[in-house]
Order: C-alpha cells, then sequence, then structure tokens
C-alpha cells in the first residue's frame, strides 16, 4: 500500500474518532460513538499492519495477544468503584508506550534535529506519565498511603530533578544516539520526576490528578506522533490531551482550586476550619419514613461514601417507592461526589438510576428552595455550608450542592467523625437539618421496609 | 516544512478536541476517560510502524513491548468504555436492562 492511500485511511479513522467523540454528547448516542471510535482504531490498526515496513509478523501477534488479554479481562473484571484505578493504570501503560516508541524512533536513521526533539518529548513525557499514574493508583488503590507525602527539602529536590531532566535533554539532543549515557539518564529521571510530581498530592485531590495524567498520555502519544512523522497519532493524541486539560479545569473549578494549588498545595499552610458547635437532631427510619411519605419532591446527594457502602441498590429502590408514591425525584451530583470525574453517575447507572434523574449541582441549586426533602448519603464536603459562609474553612470557596437550602435535610452517617478534609460541617447543626446515623445501606432499607411494610 | 504541516494539523485538532468534549455532559466523564485511554493507544500505530523492517533488534523489542501496552489500552478501554454506556438507561427502559 502506498503512503498516500495509508494517509487517507488514516483520515477515515481520524473522522470516525471525531465522530465518536461527538456521539458522546449523549447518553443515547455514546455507545455508538464509542462503536464508531473503535472502528476508527480498527482501521488504523490494520492499515498500518498493510503497510510494508511493519515489525516482523510473529512479534506483533505475540505482542498483541498478550495486550489484547490483559486489556480484556481487566475490562470485565474491574467493578465500578475501581475505575478511578483502572483509567490511573490505563493513564500508564499510554504513557510507557509512548516512551517506548520514542525510543525505538532513535535507532531510525537519518533523524532531523526536529525529530530528535520531539523523540526526547515523547520519552519523557510518557515517563512521566507513567511513574505518576503508577503512583497515583497506589494512591487509588491504597497500597500506599493517600495522604500527601511532604518532606523537608521537596521544593529543592524537585527543583534539581527538573533542571537536571532539562539539563540532560539538551545535552541529548546536541549528540542524540541511542546509546547516549544522557538517553538513560532522561528515562530514569522523567521516572523520578513524575513520582516526585504525584506524592505531594493529597487523595482527595486525585480526581484533578488523573484528568492530568489523562491528558498527559494523549500529550505524550502526540509527540511520538512527531518523532515517527504520523498524523493519526498527533490527531488521536491531542483530541486525548484536549479532553484530559478540560476534565482537569472543570475537577479545579469544582474545588475552588487552581491547577497550581492542587498540584503544589501539599506544600502549603493548612488552614483550620471555625470549629462549629450545636446539637445535632437524630432520628430513626420511622420519622424518616413519615417525612418521605408526605414529600413531593425529593433529591439524594450522593457522596463517595454511599458507594462504599454499597447503598445504591437500596437507593435506586427507595427513589422508585418514592415515585410511586407521586413524588419527583432527583440525584443531585456534584462533580467532585466520586474519585473521578462523572464517577457518581456511572455508579448510579450501575445502580439502574435512569439517566435523565441525574442532575448537575448548577441545575438543582436555583431551585433547591422547593425541594421538600434532600437526602445526603455518604457526602460532606460536597453539601458543606462552611464553603460559603466561613471564611477560615480549607473548603471555602468551593461551589456546593445548597441542600440547607431544601424545605428538610436528612444525613445519613455513620456516626459523627468529620468528612474526609476533616472540616467540621455547620450543616449537621441545621435547624432543618435530621440525621439519621447508622450504616447507610441498613438505614435506607429500614425506610425501605416501613414503606413496603 | 513538513513540521509546519504536523504542527497544523497538532493545532487544528486541539481546537476540534476542545470543541468537542466541551460538549460532553458530566454524566458522562468517567466513560470519556475511559474511552480516551483507548484512543491514546493510538500508539499502536507508532509502535507498529516505528519498529519497523530492518530495524535493529533492540527497536524491535521496544516496539514489541510497546505493542503490547498499547493493546491493552485500546482493548481494555473501548470494552469497559462499552460496558459502562450499556448501564446508562432512560426512564422507562431501565426495567429491560438489567446489570451488567
Amino acid at each position: 500500500m502506498s503512503v498516500e492511500l495509508i494517509n487517507v485511511w488514516y483520515i477515515v479513522a481520524a473522522a470516525l474518532f471525531v465522530l465518536g467523540l461527538k456521539q458522546l454528547g449523549s447518553p443515547a448516542t455514546a455507545v455508538r460513538g464509542n462503536l464508531l471510535s473503535s472502528i476508527g482504531m480498527l482501521i488504523a490498526v490494520v492499515v498500518t499492519l498493510f503497510s510494508q515496513q511493519i515489525m516482523e509478523f510473529q512479534w506483533i501477534v505475540v505482542a498483541a495477544a498478550i495486550g489484547a488479554i490483559i486489556g480484556a479481562v481487566t475490562a470485565q473484571k474491574v467493578v465500578m468503584t475501581s475505575m478511578p484505578e483502572m483509567v490511573a493504570l490505563f493513564n500508564g501503560s499510554g504513557g510507557v508506550a509512548s516512551l517506548l516508541v520514542g525510543w525505538a524512533a532513535l535507532y531510525k536513521v537519518g533523524n532531523t534535529s526536529f525529530t530528535d526533539v520531539t523523540i526526547l518529548l515523547s520519552i519523557l513525557i510518557g515517563g512521566v506519565t507513567f511513574s505518576g499514574s503508577v503512583v497515583a493508583w497506589g494512591k487509588l488503590a491504597e497500597v500506599m498511603t493517600s495522604r500527601a507525602i511532604v518532606f523537608g527539602a521537596q521544593r529543592l529536590v524537585n527543583a534539581l530533578v527538573l533542571v537536571a531532566l532539562v539539563a540532560c535533554g539538551v545535552l541529548f539532543c546536541l549528540e542524540p544516539a541511542v546509546d547516549s549515557p544522557y538517553l538513560y539518564a532522561v528515562i530514569g529521571l522523567s521516572l523520578v520526576f513524575g513520582v516526585m510530581a504525584v506524592i505531594p498530592i493529597g487523595g482527595a485531590d486525585m480526581p484533578v490528578v488523573i484528568s492530568l495524567l489523562n491528558s498527559y498520555s494523549g500529550l505524550a502519544a502526540c509527540a511520538a506522533g512527531f518523532a515517527i512523522n504520523n498524523n493519526i497519532l498527533i490527531v488521536a493524541g491531542s483530541l486525548v490531551g484536549a479532553a484530559g486539560i478540560i476534565l482537569t479545569n472543570i475537577m479545579c473549578k469544582a474545588m475552588n482550586r487552581s491547577l497550581a494549588n492542587v498540584l503544589f498545595s501539599g506544600f502549603g499552610a493548612v488552614k483550620t476550619a471555625t470549629k462549629v458547635e450545636g446539637e445535632v437532631k437524630p432520628i430513626t427510619a420511622d420519622d424518616a419514613f413519615l417525612i418521605l411519605e408526605a414529600a413531593s419532591s425529593v433529591t439524594f446527594v450522593p457522596g463517595y461514601g454511599m458507594a462504599v457502602a454499597q447503598a445504591q441498590h437500596v437507593v435506586r429502590e427507595l427513589g422508585e417507592l418514592l415515585e410511586g408514591n407521586g413524588a419527583e425525584v432527583t440525584y443531585a451530583i456534584h462533580p467532585v461526589a466520586g474519585r473521578m470525574p462523572g464517577h457518581m453517575n456511572v455508579l448510579l447507572a450501575e445502580a439502574n438510576v435512569p439517566y435523565d434523574q441525574l442532575v448537575e449541582m448548577d441545575d438543582i441549586n436555583p431551585r433547591i428552595d422547593n425541594i421538600d426533602v434532600a437526602v445526603v448519603i455518604g457526602a460532606n464536603d460536597v453539601v458543606n455550608p462552611a464553603a460559603r459562609e466561613d471564611e477560615n474553612s480549607p473548603i471555602y470557596g468551593m461551589p456546593i450542592i445548597n441542600v440547607d437550602s431544601a424545605r428538610t435535610v436528612f444525613v445519613l452517617k455513620r456516626s459523627m467523625a468529620s468528612g474526609f478534609s476533616g472540616v467540621d460541617n455547620p450543616l449537621f447543626f441545621g435547624e432543618n437539618t435530621r440525621m439519621l446515623f447508622g450504616d447507610a445501606k441498613e438505614s435506607i432499607s429500614g425506610v425501605i421496609a416501613e414503606f413496603k411494610g | 516544512m513538513e513540521a509546519v504541516l504536523l504542527g497544523l494539523v497538532l493545532m487544528l485538532s486541539i481546537f476540534l478536541g476542545f470543541e468537542l468534549i466541551s460538549k460532553v455532559p458530566a454524566t458522562l466523564h468517567t466513560p470519556l476517560m475511559s474511552g480516551a485511554n483507548a484512543i491514546s493507544g493510538i500508539t499502536i500505530v507508532g509502535a507498529l510502524v516505528s519498529a519497523g523492517a530492518g530495524a535493529s533488534g533492540v527497536a524491535t523489542i521496544l516496539g514489541g513491548f510497546a505493542v503490547v501496552f498499547a493493546t491493552i489500552n485500546v482493548v481494555g478501554g473501548y470494552l469497559v468504555t462499552n460496558r459502562m454506556l450499556s448501564m446508562f438507561k432512560k426512564k422507562d427502559d431501565t426495567s429491560a436492562g438489567g446489570q451488567s
């Protein structure tokens, strides 16, 4: 197949990626969009295989089979709560693939200096993405502490690593060779830098980090595309890069933080919120049932705690009972409710909650005054009024779902411990707040039993 | 000149990417990310090309490993995205859809 013809097919593949992403604009067409995108990928791979200069056939079959088996098994086995871990690992494997492609491209003779620079970038970004993603995975999977790891001379060490990385990069580009010691230095230092960049970031900020690494994996593919002069890599890589950047931005906005603040906040001083004191008003499942039965509009505000308690199925069941009772039921989802962008939506979709009942924070807040009951399950910071009122609060300025404006608020909570960020929540002492203590799943099941009984 | 053309492609696709992805609703952001993982597996093409025939043994080995990792992304990414997206059901047809 001629180079021109291959490139024509790459255009077709690129168009399918673009159409696929476009159809991801609505849940109704998204499955088809994903299929289109995968057809694009298939075309790109098959056409490349037909090109003259591919690697030896038996290698491809073995390598692709290994990759396909690992990929397929992981995709089938992963539970939805572990989606962030899986995406983190996939970011990492995308990064390492770009690193290897860049490295292999060095063995081609007659590279221009521009190509050498892009090869270096592909190795560098790929390496940072890989090791950063592995650390992010470790934090999410809790194989290591999810807290921010900080030590005294961290800034200095990071600066030194960065300077050394840039210096080795420049020295390598001046005299590019496959056996250049600077090549190995760049590979090693980029791996170190990825680790150093992610360890000071705390567990609560992981949604930002995964989004950012997602973007990097795209940029790495992009750089690899430059390294081997291949359009389709550049197009696909930049689409991924753009996706990651947009999601990073959304996550930062949802936490009222700048990206720089997320990336370096581990170093900063921690503010302490004004201690709030008051009396909580606990209720029982019986009381909760009576209030819910009389309600004509109920909104559930889930947090990751709901998924931990595996309460999403009983929540959906209660939602259906309330609807049967004539109430309007919605699920208000804060952008950082789960552990990655859109995570909570997937967890609820898995529990068969229809997607038209999932509403975003900006849609629910203007009409929350008219909601009879807001049921907060396993969420804390995202409904904490201190974010609006207490300037000393670490989460001050973060947009929240204003459940305190609803007529009645139920907070389902195991006990009176504070949330992930250790913030005291004035919501618990609110005039219209009722606390339903205990395991979320059992509490909801108790209310369901009342409905049925 | 070629670098300039590739740069043009880069710029246009970044703008296109921003336009497309800002229209994806928050509900689908997780599938968007796993779908992006799959698309970034496009490096499989690079892996196949860069370790092309006539390359040294080292390049072939590097390319082979790149194929493994990129294929994990492609296959795993598309399958898990499909699995997730199939869970999203509209009201009224939730009864028909089971869990995966």
